[in-house]
């Protein structure tokens, strides 16, 4: 690169303020445990540190508002515009959510460690927000994945959860192999590491077999991250094995970032290799492929999901199902801009960390795995059954709610780029058409929660005040966003 | 006029309180229930006497809404919906004084109601597809709730195959309505908008847009082959949300086919016109047969409404002036209509006796235990058949006039159809009602003579009787009340468009 090496830290930091804010955050929680919660119950410990995790993030908030539109900055590794900012606050909302979520809902051995590694998580996810450089994503990418991993097997105390945690981290380190041998090509075909300068490099030479390699493995990565048909089979297990605070992060928040940081990466880096899904004789690139796993993904979520009994593994696939219709957006993302596909993404996490939030809460008082332990919800808690409606029926895309507007907003984009004629219009359609299969599902869930009679052995619930506050905000929040979506897409 | 809007917010409204109150005790979420009702039927009648007939639509509300995708508020009323949003709030307030004995989780039960009339109002006042789809959609969950936990017979299939089928139907019409949307380049929902630019698109692309859209919502509106889910559904449902399904909900689906399906793509629609036709009539007869060999009372009045709905889109696709003034006259009185019969079925009937059998019910001497029912039945049943004097004649008439004008061979055959619904009628009056008149019937062991004692009608089914059977009288004797405002509305070049292209 052509611009002289001095490093401004100021600028780095000025740049950097929400991870530092973050990080700071995770080692005071540490600190502040070690100090002082030697005698304290788990319970109470949970409690300080996640109260001192939520101040780091409401810190971590201000400042990416404050940090503005500045474009892009040091070097131009790190690009502060209106996509990187909607998404830092984004994902600094869903880890918030989850993070208010845990007291009350979770019993973890080390309350403290945990809200660390969440907080580290986030850093992650907000890095991967602005990351305009293949080192800088790799990195945040993999302190992100690092985090997940270990907050997958953080309940020591059952089996699943360390199978979880172990199939994830085995997948996802083959993934990030994948990765960093993708982003190692793409620099030897480049000559750089910065996705404008590689932009600008592919532009000028013609596609090559080895760019097309490299944009497969960077897909297969994608894949992953976005639990998205064929890359998805660790999906069902983590959900179900990881505690649930840490599968709520994983489906919402990470997701977010997962799909931001691919976004940039496809295309802002990869603009002149996305080739062509509108019509079957398309030029070949990274957008048929990533066609092709949106289609894959939304007929075997929606399918497979028709036949599960457990309720997690359930939210699974249908998370996978919901990856193939994100994946939509990210092709429309061309044409229409990255909001589509982003109101989609926040939405859906938001709806995600209701779900588990019930789910949670449900688990403390007596269990919740099966469909049927659902049953009754509506006389055993009015509050979580009115809640999980509209989180379900946001998942299936019922107006007025944010589920609903996110397909619409979505498809609308994706049929606007070639009609009805070519495969990405036959792929919108399906889609169109396996959301009314996905209803099937959604109601099941809610036939057990507000149709089926409790068992008999089943009391009432009482929903811990902070889970019910993270319950409440969240369904406003999807009402609100669901008859306001300007207040997103109007951001970009 | 303006204050129309209010009724979708009033109903919604109405919901939340009623959820609310419905906690504490059942009696405050039924009057909330009712007063709700009657204040929403009251603002429309209110609207309905300042209403100046004329053509095309006066809009009531236009704000911009999402402004990304051209999407505005856009409410708006002519004759045809103000049509139906009177039927809307008379069904809705027999409904709910139908529902009255309901104590079972009560407040649920008046919140998704008005939700679901919340949803229907909104549908027949929008002006936007946008808008009009988001009402649309808000109106078919409530159905599940509703049918799941207060029905009857095979409830839980029968609420999920009417919502599946609703929802499919659904995804039809936004598919089309989408399509048209891209092939626009996403301006604008706008009806008028859309209609323009339909203008230019080609033919293809107009066929198979409205086949998507119109198939979606003649899914709702019970077109044969895709009315199997109006019978289980119905016979499934509780009371009132039989007279709403039946009444309100399948002319959702008739109203958008004429709203949006017909005018958005008139070159679509004459390419299908004669294929709708034919199994509008398939539809009146086929359901109007079986209908005839029903052994469940509630079966017949299931089938009975997608043979009437048959009436509807065949009055749709022989597409003349007279032909869509009469399907519009047809959907206030089947609604009507239907909400009776299904009144007398479901709530008086069926809540007493707990049988819907002809083989237990021929053993009753019910228009002597139940009189006000059997004669209540009795004129619905003749306003169903068509009788003069009542609402059924002057649509039904109206239609097959206009058909003729079309095509003389498809009001031969639905005039078949009309002999049809006579025969099941008079056999459902007979033998659930008279049918002890035969003495040589054993009667059944413990059913000895008088030794049943009913509970009797009470007033709120008496005051929702009245209030239906004052309404299907009335337009019956006086159709011009409604004509007055569909003629005009039809006359707007929205739907010359398509009257004229229909005419051979």
């Amino acid at each position: 690169m052509s611009a002289t090496p001095t490093t401004n830290y100021a600028e780095i930091f000025g740049a950097l303020r929400p991870e530092a804010a973050l990080v700071l955050g995770a080692l005071v929680v540490l600190g502040v445990d070690l100090a002082f919660g030697r005698r304290r119950s788990e319970a109470a410990r949970l409690r300080t540190s996640a109260l001192i995790g939520l101040a780091a993030i409401a810190v971590a908030v201000c400042s990416a508002l404050g940090a503005g539109h500045a474009g892009a900055v040091v070097d131009g590794v790190i690009v502060l515009d209106s996509l990187g900012v909607a998404t830092r606050v984004g994902v600094l909302g869903l880890s918030g959510l989850t993070l208010l979520l845990a007291p009350g809902t979770s019993r973890l051995r080390h309350p403290a460690e945990f809200v660390a590694i969440l907080l580290f998580a986030t850093t992650g996810f907000t890095l991967m927000a602005v990351a305009q450089h293949l080192l800088l994503a790799f990195l945040a990418l993999e302190l992100a994945s690092l985090s997940l991993y270990v907050l997958a097997g953080f309940d020591k105390t059952r089996p699943e959860s360390a199978e979880a945690a172990l199939k994830y981290f085995l997948l996802g380190a083959i993934s990030a192999a994948f990765l960093l041998f993708g982003f190692s090509l793409l620099y030897g075909l480049t000559g750089s590491l910065a996705l404008p300068d590689i932009a600008r490099h592919l532009a000028t030479q013609p596609t090559s077999t080895l760019l097309l390699v490299a944009l497969v493995m960077i897909l297969v990565t994608f894949g992953f991250k976005a639990a998205a048909a064929p890359f998805h089979l660790w999906a069902p297990d983590v959900y179900q094995g990881a505690p649930t605070a840490a599968a709520a992060l994983i489906a919402s928040a990470s997701k977010l970032a997962g799909f931001v940081l691919f976004v940039r990466l496809l295309w802002s880096g990869l603009l002149s290799a996305s080739g062509d899904a509108s019509t079957l004789a398309g030029a070949p690139g990274w957008m048929p492929v990533a066609a092709g796993m949106a289609g894959l993904s939304m007929f075997l979520g929606n399918f497979v999901a028709l036949a599960q009994t457990n309720v997690r593994r359930l939210l699974a696939y249908s998370a996978i199902a919901h990856a193939g219709a994100m994946l939509l957006g990210v092709i429309a993302a061309g044409a229409a801009g990255p909001g589509p596909v982003f109101y989609y993404a926040a939405t859906y996490g938001l709806a995600t960390v209701g779900a588990f939030g019930v789910i949670a809460v449900v688990d403390q008082a007596g269990g919740c795995h099966q469909l049927s332990d659902l049953a009754g919800l509506y006389r055993r808690s009015p509050l979580l059954a009115g809640c999980l409606l509209v989180f379900i029926l946001s998942l299936a895309g019922i107006p007025p709610l944010a589920g609903f507007f996110g397909k619409f907003a979505v498809f609308a984009a994706a049929l606007r780029i070639g009609g009805v004629a070519g495969p990405l219009g036959w792929l919108t359609l399906a889609a169109i058409f396996l959301s009314a299969i996905g209803l099937y599902y959604y109601l099941l869930i809610l036939k057990q929660a507000l149709v089926i009679a409790p068992a008999a052995d089943r009391g009432r619930i009482s929903t811990p005040a902070n889970a019910a506050l993270v319950l409440v905000v969240t369904a406003v929040l999807l009402v609100v966003l669901g008859l306001f979506p300007s207040v997103i897409l109007g951001l970009f | 006029m303006t204050a129309l809007p209010c009724t979708i917010y009033i109903s919604f409204l109405g919901a939340l309180l009623a959820l609310v109150a419905g906690a504490r005790s059942a009696a405050a979420a039924r009057w909330i229930a009712l007063v709700t009702a009657v204040t929403a039927w009251l603002v429309v009648l209110a609207s309905a006497v300042g209403f100046q007939a004329g053509p095309g639509l006066q809009t009531l509300v236009d704000a911009a809404w999402i402004p990304e995708l051209g999407v505005r508020y856009h409410l708006a009323v002519d004759g045809i919906s103000l049509t139906l949003v009177v039927l809307t709030g008379l069904a809705a307030t027999a409904g709910i004084l139908f529902s009255w004995n309901i104590t079972h989780r009560a407040g649920e039960f008046f919140a998704l109601f008005l939700t679901l009339i919340g949803g229907v109002y909104g549908v027949f006042l929008s002006a936007d597809i946008f808008v009009f789809f988001v009402f649309y959609e808000i109106a078919i969950v409530p159905k599940y709730f509703l049918i799941a936990n207060w029905g009857s017979t095979n409830r839980e299939y029968g609420a999920m195959k009417l919502v599946l089928y609703s929802f499919a139907g659904s995804a039809l019409v936004l598919a089309g309505v989408l399509w048209a949307y891209a092939a626009n380049g996403g301006q604008s929902f706008a009806l008028a908008d859309l209609a323009a630019a339909a203008a230019n698109f080609t033919p293809g692309q107009q066929i198979g847009m409205f086949a998507l859209v119109f198939t979606g919502f003649a899914v709702l509106a019970g077109m044969f082959p895709f009315h199997t889910w109006a019978p289980t559904g119905h016979v499934a449902a509780p009371t009132a949300a039989s007279m709403l399904l039946a009444g309100v909900v399948m002319k959702l689906g008739a109203y958008g086919c004429l709203r949006v399906a017909m005018p958005l793509f008139p070159v679509g629609f004459v390419f299908w016109q004669s294929t709708i036709a034919t199994l509008a009539i398939i539809g009146i007869i086929y359901a109007g047969l079986i209908a005839l060999v029903q052994e469940d009372f509630k079966f017949v009045i299931g089938y009975s409404s997608v043979s009437h709905m048959g009436f509807v889109l065949l009055g749709l696709a022989a597409a003349n002036h007279q032909a869509v003034a009469g399907a519009v006259l047809q959907m206030f009185s089947h609604g009507v209509i239907a909400g009776l019969l299904f009144a007398v079925v479901g709530r008086m009937v069926y809540e007493r006796t707990h049988t819907r059998k002809f083989s237990d019910l021929r053993g009753l001497p019910l228009h002597r235990l139940l009189p006000f029912a059997a004669i209540t039945f009795v004129i619905g049943g003749l306003a169903s058949m068509g009788m003069p004097g009542f609402s059924g004649f002057p649509a039904e008439l109206t239609i097959l006039i206009g058909t003729w004008k079309t095509s003389p061979l498809w009001a031969t055959f639905a005039a078949a159809g009309i002999l049809v619904a006579a025969a099941f009628t008079l056999r459902a009056i007979q033998v659930s009602f008279f049918g002890t008149t035969d003495q040589s019937v054993p009667a059944a062991p413990g059913d000895h003579g008088h030794a049943h004692d009913y509970d009797p009608i009470t007033w709120p089914e008496r005051v929702g009787a009245i209030l239906l059977i004052g309404a299907t009288v009335y337009v019956g004797l006086k159709p011009d009340v409604l004509l007055q405002w569909i003629g005009p509305a039809l006359q707007s070049p929205f739907f010359q468009t398509v009257l004229k292209g229909g005419t051979p």
